[in-house]
């Protein structure tokens, strides 16, 4: 066993490793400042598609458009989820990471993947969308970058599993893994699947872009693109699931109601998620009901069913423990007793508000066969998945990042007050965002689209009144998203750079004691998170028979 | 803790709380419900895909498309040929950057064969305000049987980004009493 270079943790007596250290260190700084630069480019195309301001012409709008949703989708979010397993293994565990040197490499090659990719949309020639859908063609460059950095990450995963392997080895722990260890390599092993499909599809396409290979099927791209596609963003949601369980547990002390649900809800993650390709196909030619009704439903809604579960056991763990603090007094004492002023905290309960209500019912409800009929490619589309991507894994991964300048920068936070209302800004920004990309998808609205007026167009067709309004405060809380967004970055780098040595004296804040009795093993008392879960159940119900009702008021078509 | 191994190494044998398996139960069921949704609507709901979709050359699609607008065209409309198919027949709409061509007078009430391709890259039909949306492919001929139950003009907006002029993408679909 490795014992030099080392440091242990006062707040947790973690032993945590000085290679395992600085690797989460760069992965999550780069990952804030791609979340920087992507975050401006939304704040462009929020304030293009804001009639009223329509600020960019139209081709700056659309390689502002390519270049927010490479940056903040894809770069951002996966150095981020790198710092994530790092931490999730190696200092979990207790243990040394392994092959240090390989994830030193990861980390070059995904970030020279990143810098090409985006030079090349800067370039002008590459403005084709994150999903870049052939035959419209990039510049060979776009296509390496993105190959280079998903080479990158597919290192890095393996540098993850190889932690787990020496940890288990050298007998860093006791026993299984933590349950956040186990959400980390839940993401890690879809990563592996999502990265494969990338590969499939992208080194064709990259050699076809050079003129080595004629022609790709337009069909079978948008298969197995989505194949990653959609995968990348399964990692999110079993990475962003595990942060809420590891906020949750240092902030309060909470573990799990149950090992036994928690880890099997994962492993539902594990075997159906990645069906989702078929999210984006619904409306496509070619591809039978009986392929888009089996995978669109992930096999029954096993996969749904998983986050469902999550969604009770998270919150149901934060008010056992809350309740064995003694806040016992009615049904939500323990709530309005939570740390609301703790960044961690806040930003994390709303992740897991908004991640259940906004994205997870719209997303089940928009992936139903005939009701995608009257949603797909709307803007409803981007206002489901900044409800998912932003407000569920952002905010989640910002919780996190509070978590971490302390326990691994070692530094305290500056500028508390700005902190302790950042999530709360930042969410309500992009509740704004959600709720009204959706409301205007409903009327209509498209996706990815210049100008709605049709002003430079020859046939005109005139949107109601209501949608210019909706993408109107869709753009006003932009600006709010991108205040919240400014401020993160600005408390994060200046307390980085600013923040005083925390050194060896034990973090305020932080409880790293375990709640013990809360009721008994069987019958834990969380009558405050059955209310919940029951609100949560029958807007479900109802939004989803809604979109039926809406669907069947369409002309009909067979 | 989540954050530390958990009581006992094997985990699938810990108890587990009453209220999580009706949980796990109650979403369960949901999910069938919502699985049989899908299936219930092919049987007895109006708005279902049918699927049906032939490979195609551009070439040959316009071919077709070419030869349906000489035969059906009424008149002509901001530079652009307007047809009045026969209720039931095939109908070609070509999907090209950056416009919908023809513009297709329906009669209401009545039911088309409405045929989508796209002659280059891809596109999106998004009719409005009806709001019924579809991925139009290069070489792949969609059929959608279609039974307006509205008059008036309306709307194809192109909700696929396909370009620079993607925006300037609008055609129209009429629809008589």
């Amino acid at each position: 066993m490795s014992t030099f270079n080392h440091r242990v943790c006062p707040a947790t007596g973690l032993r945590i490793h000085k290679s395992a250290e600085n690797l989460i260190k760069a992965n999550a700084f780069v990952a804030i400042v791609f979340l920087a630069v992507g975050g401006l480019f939304g704040l462009l195309v929020a304030l293009t598609r804001w009639p009223g301001v329509h600020i960019l012409p139209a081709d700056w709008f659309y390689l502002s458009l390519t270049a927010h949703g490479l940056d903040v989708l894809l770069v951002w979010i996966i150095f981020f989820e790198m710092a994530v397993m790092y931490f999730a293994s190696a200092v979990l565990l207790n243990s040394r990471l392994a092959a240090p040197r390989w994830a030193w490499t990861a980390f070059i090659l995904m970030l020279v993947g990143a810098v090409i990719t985006n030079v090349a949309v800067l370039q002008g020639n590459s403005s084709v969308m994150f999903t870049s859908y052939v035959p419209m063609q990039a510049a060979p460059n776009f296509y390496l970058g993105l190959i280079l950095f998903a080479v990158g990450a597919l290192i890095g995963c393996f540098v993850f599993f190889g932690t787990l392997v020496v940890a288990r080895d050298e007998k860093t722990y006791e026993g299984s893994i933590p349950l956040v260890t186990f959400g980390a390599m839940v993401a890690a092993i879809i990563a592996v699947f999502t990265i494969a499909s990338g590969a499939i599809i992208l080194v064709p396409t990259w050699l076809w872009s050079l003129g080595l290979i004629g022609n790709i099927d337009s069909l079978m791209y948008k298969t197995i693109w989505w194949a990653m596609g959609h995968s990348s963003q399964q990692i999110n949601v079993a990475a962003h699931v595990s942060i809420w369980y590891l906020v949750a547990a240092v902030v309060l002390g909470a573990k799990p109601l149950s090992e036994k649900v928690s880890r099997g809800a994962f492993l539902l993650y594990i075997f159906f998620l990645q069906l989702a390709s078929a999210h984006h196909l619904l409306v496509d030619p070619g591809i039978s009901s009986e392929w888009k009704i089996f995978n669109t439903s992930y096999a029954m809604y096993l996969a749904v069913l998983g986050s469902m579960i999550h969604g009770m056991t998270v919150p149901g763990s934060i008010e056992a423990a809350q309740r064995a603090r003694g806040f016992t007094k009615g049904l939500f004492g323990w709530l309005r007793n939570a740390p609301w002023g703790n960044p961690a905290f806040s930003a994390m309960f709303i992740s897991l508000i908004t991640f259940g209500f906004l994205g997870g019912i719209s997303g089940v409800v928009m992936g139903v066969e005939q009701i995608n009929l009257i949603i797909h490619n709307t803007i409803y589309v981007p206002g489901h998945f900044h409800a998912t991507v932003v407000l569920g894994t952002t905010l989640a991964f910002m919780a996190a990042t509070y978590l971490l300048v302390p326990l691994i920068f070692q530094r305290e936070l500056i500028m508390k007050k700005m902190a302790m209302w950042q999530p709360y800004i930042f969410g309500l920004g992009v509740t704004g965002i959600s709720v009204f990309m959706m409301g205007a998808g409903t009327l209509g609205v498209p996706r990815r689209h210049w100008d709605i007026s049709g002003a430079d167009s020859i046939i005109k067709f005139d949107f109601p009144g209501a949608a210019y309004l909706m993408m109107g405060l869709n753009g006003m809380f932009a600006i709010l998203a991108t205040l919240g967004g400014i401020m993160f970055v600005l408390i994060i780098v200046g307390s980085l750079l600013f923040g005083k040595k925390t050194g060896d004296e034990p973090l305020k804040g932080l409880t790293m004691e375990t709640a013990t009795e809360y009721g008994s093993m069987e019958h834990p008392k969380i009558p405050g998170t059955l209310v919940l879960v029951g609100v949560f159940f029958v807007t479900f119900i109802l939004y989803y028979f809604v979109n039926w009702k809406y669907l069947a008021e369409v002309w009909p078509l067979r | 803790m989540a954050i530390t191994p958990p009581p006992e190494r094997i985990w699938w044998n810990l108890p587990v709380a009453r209220s999580e398996i009706v949980w796990i139960i109650v979403a369960f069921l949901w999910g069938l419900v919502m699985f049989s949704g899908m299936v219930y609507w092919h049987l007895e709901g109006e708005q279902n895909l049918s699927n049906e979709a032939y490979r195609i050359t551009p070439e040959a699609y316009l071919e077709k498309a070419t030869a349906m607008v000489e035969q059906y065209q009424v008149r002509e409309d901001a530079g652009m040929p307007v047809v009045h198919p026969p209720p039931g027949s095939d109908v070609y709409l070509v999907a090209r950057l950056w416009q919908w061509w023809p513009i297709i007078e329906f009669e209401k009430g009545q039911s088309y064969r409405l045929h989508l391709s796209s002659m280059d890259w891809l596109h999106g039909f998004s009719l409005q305000p009806v709001n019924i949306n579809l991925e139009v492919h290069p070489g792949y001929d969609m059929v959608v049987t279609i039974t307006p139950t509205d008059s008036g003009e309306f709307g194809v907006v192109c909700n696929e980004f396909c370009g620079i002029g993607h925006h300037q993408m609008i055609g129209k679909i009429l629809v008589t009493e």
